[in-house]
């Protein structure tokens, strides 16, 4: 049966993450961006809203079911607040949601229960690399079977509070495919380089993280000796990038409806030159059916379908979509677009990302 | 004639401003980038110890023609062309955009000075270019309720009284207005209506130099970009200049739209360079690209089909 309803449980979710984004996110996100840090308290109230603990069934320490769509809806909310925000409250999740897909029991139950009870705390994800043809399906960072383990070797990029990380999922290529391994904190050979200087997320703690001959134990292996098939991982880090577009670019339409329309230029509100109605249109079509393609990705997830397809369409189409919306609502604004005052040139430098971003979040 | 020659005087120039902005621009720019508001000085000064060697004066031509010199002039050099100010903007963009706002050379003030001055105001305000110390100019159009609607729905008054003109109102992104107005004693070109029921017939350009009391520099913008050249709000309270101080005419009863004309002639002199500088941009960035691709192996071929091209040396 086809739905576009969410259910009421999903509907109380997004109202509270709303709530969130509304009062929370929206008010700190210009000070965070410059300031290049967070307030205190702001993260850990996201995380209180309990969008993964509600992923992981009670015996790793959760209290729900794994549900893709409810993820990119809670992410679509959190990131109209604010993208960093979002991004860092679902840190964690780049941890746990790898181990819950992929992991074997018994990584499961000795691995999620720290991460998931009590607070937030600074569990992350090592998957990008700083190449311009950074491909999640062949990472250059290479895990070397060595003494009944691994030996992990490479680059990653914007890894996000790598310099506190109480733990990692590092990706990177084991006998021809992309794998995941559990890093602990300050393992041997691993080295976290400077804070990234980047065109946006100011506030989100980013780091170049490098591995050199990084030995972890055989067990270190999500699935254990066999390993796993990355591909529903791959594709829950492109749907969860993928609704986080579709937030954010929906606050920068609402946006620029709202100044269009309250600006006057030749008499006329702005929002009623053809020129801006229609980009407005546009911008408007492509968010809704992005976000159709997400639903639609995150739903094959759900269902145990493949969803690689569908992930990778959902995600091309993101960032395109994030692009231009976000490029538009500055040039709506005029000169005023430029003026950090206003929100939507920090968008458009978060959304000028998207298409980087995977393996920043996870659904 | 057609001709994509470029001249040899032209060429001078770029060499030199090549050098400028890879020496002088290129090592600070992530640092002006990074610190915004902080004025870069040295470049500042070097900029107006060069452009004094090379004959002083304003990166916008006086008028159209080089003027005839007077009796005990000493001998000018001729007017620098658009051209090679074209050529000059871009390559300095090339180095930094933000920084070659900064250039102490005369830009959209004089440029509206140099299209609705008299002689004898040209001669008051556009040399002092070639002065001791580096001076700015601005030009004060938006207002906070209009832009791109400008010069049309200015709000700004300018009264006469006597032999002098009372200004109020108050201008935003006013580029370089607290280096024309705090940092130097430049001035600023200040749209204003003196008879607002006239609409676009009664705006005039107004010059206000620096010191002048009445006339505030209140805010400065923190911008996505461009962040090394300061965008500034400038409020005028009874501020009072000599009634010599209006460019063209003082007369609304000819229903003259010269005050219009002259801000759109303004952008007629300004426009082309804001262009050459987005070329300086866009070659800085895509000759950056290519060095970047080619660190990676990655070198771009040409002659091809389309059919084996990447998607990146087709977009490149």
């Amino acid at each position: 049966m086809y739905g576009f309803e969410p259910t009421d449980e999903q509907n109380m979710l997004i109202d509270a993450v709303r709530r969130y984004a509304e009062k929370d996110l929206r008010a700190a996100g210009h000070d965070a961006d410059e300031a290049g840090e967070f307030p205190p308290g702001l993260i850990e109230k996201g995380w209180e809203l309990g969008v993964l603990q509600a992923s992981i069934p009670e015996a790793y320490g959760g209290f729900g079911e794994r549900s893709a769509v409810t993820g990119v809806l809670a992410a679509e909310e959190m990131a109209w607040g604010d993208m960093a925000a979002a991004l860092a409250v679902m840190t964690p999740a780049t941890y746990a949601m790898p181990l819950l897909l992929a992991g074997t029991e018994e990584q499961k139950r000795n691995l999620l229960p720290p991460v998931i009870e009590g607070e937030w705390q600074p569990y992350t994800a090592a998957f990008i690399e700083p190449d311009f043809d950074f491909y999640a399906g062949e990472m250059r960072t290479q895990a070397m079977p060595s003494n009944g383990g691994y030996k992990l070797t490479g680059t990653k990029a914007m890894v996000p509070y790598a310099d506190q990380a109480q733990g990692l999922i590092v990706y990177a290529a084991c006998e021809g495919r992309t794998q995941a391994f559990v890093v602990p904190a300050q393992a041997v050979g691993m080295r976290v380089e400077g804070r990234e200087a980047l065109l946006g997320l100011g506030a989100l703690p980013l780091f170049r993280v490098q591995l050199e001959d990084v030995e972890v134990t055989g067990d270190s292996r999500l699935g254990g000796a066999q390993g796993h098939d990355p591909n529903p991982l791959l594709a829950a880090a492109s749907v969860a990038v993928a609704g986080l577009a579709v937030g954010l670019s929906r606050g920068a339409l609402e946006y620029a409806i709202a100044y269009t329309k309250d600006r006057i230029v030749f008499g006329t509100p702005v929002a009623q030159k053809q020129s801006i109605a229609f980009g407005l249109a546009e911008m408007s079509i492509e968010i809704e059916a992005i976000r159709l393609l997400v639903w639609e990705a995150a739903w094959l997830l759900d269902a145990g379908k493949d969803a690689s397809r569908a992930a990778y369409l959902a995600l091309t189409g993101a960032g395109d979509m994030a692009m231009m919306v976000t490029d538009r609502a500055v040039q709506y604004l005029g000169g005023h677009g430029y003026i950090r005052e206003h929100p939507v040139e920090r968008w458009m430098r978060n959304g000028r990302g998207v298409p980087a971003f995977p393996g920043l979040a996870m659904v | 004639m057609i001709s994509f020659e470029m001249p040899e005087k032209v060429q001078h120039t770029v060499n030199l401003m090549t050098m400028v902005a890879e020496n002088m621009m290129r090592p600070v720019a992530r640092h002006y980038d990074d610190h915004e508001h902080e004025i870069p000085w040295d470049y500042i000064n070097f900029m107006h110890d060069a452009a004094k060697q090379m004959g002083g004066g304003s990166f916008v031509p006086g008028s159209e023609k080089p003027r005839k010199e007077q009796a005990g002039d000493k001998p000018k050099p001729p007017p620098i062309g658009y051209q090679r100010l074209a050529y000059t903007a871009e390559i300095l963009s090339w180095g930094d955009a933000g920084m070659y706002l900064c250039t102490p050379a005369g830009m959209l003030g004089a440029a509206a000075v140099a299209a609705t001055g008299t002689p004898e105001q040209k001669q008051r305000f556009l040399t002092r270019f070639g002065g001791d110390k580096p001076v700015f100019d601005a030009m004060a159009l938006t207002e906070s309720h209009a832009g791109s609607a400008m010069p049309a729905e200015v709000r700004t008054s300018a009264v006469r009284d006597g032999e002098a003109w009372v200004l109020n109102g108050e201008k935003i992104f006013v580029t370089a207005g607290h280096k024309a107005l705090v940092e130097s004693q430049g001035f600023i070109v200040v749209w204003a209506t003196i008879d607002p029921a006239a609409g676009r017939a009664g705006v005039r350009p107004f010059v206000i130099e620096a010191g002048t009391p009445g006339c505030q520099v209140t805010k400065l913008e923190h911008k996505l970009g461009i962040r090394a050249s300061d965008t500034a709000s400038v409020v005028l309270q009874d501020c009072r200049i000599p009634f010599e101080n209006i460019l063209g005419s003082p007369e609304v009863e000819k229903k003259t739209t010269e005050g219009f004309k002259g801000a759109m002639a303004t952008f007629d002199a300004s426009r082309p360079l804001v262009a050459a500088s987005a070329l300086g941009v866009a070659r800085a960035t895509l000759e950056r690209l290519k060095e970047l691709l080619e660190a990676r192996g990655l070198v771009i071929r040409y002659g091809l089909p389309r059919s084996r091209l990447t998607n990146l040396e087709r977009t490149d």
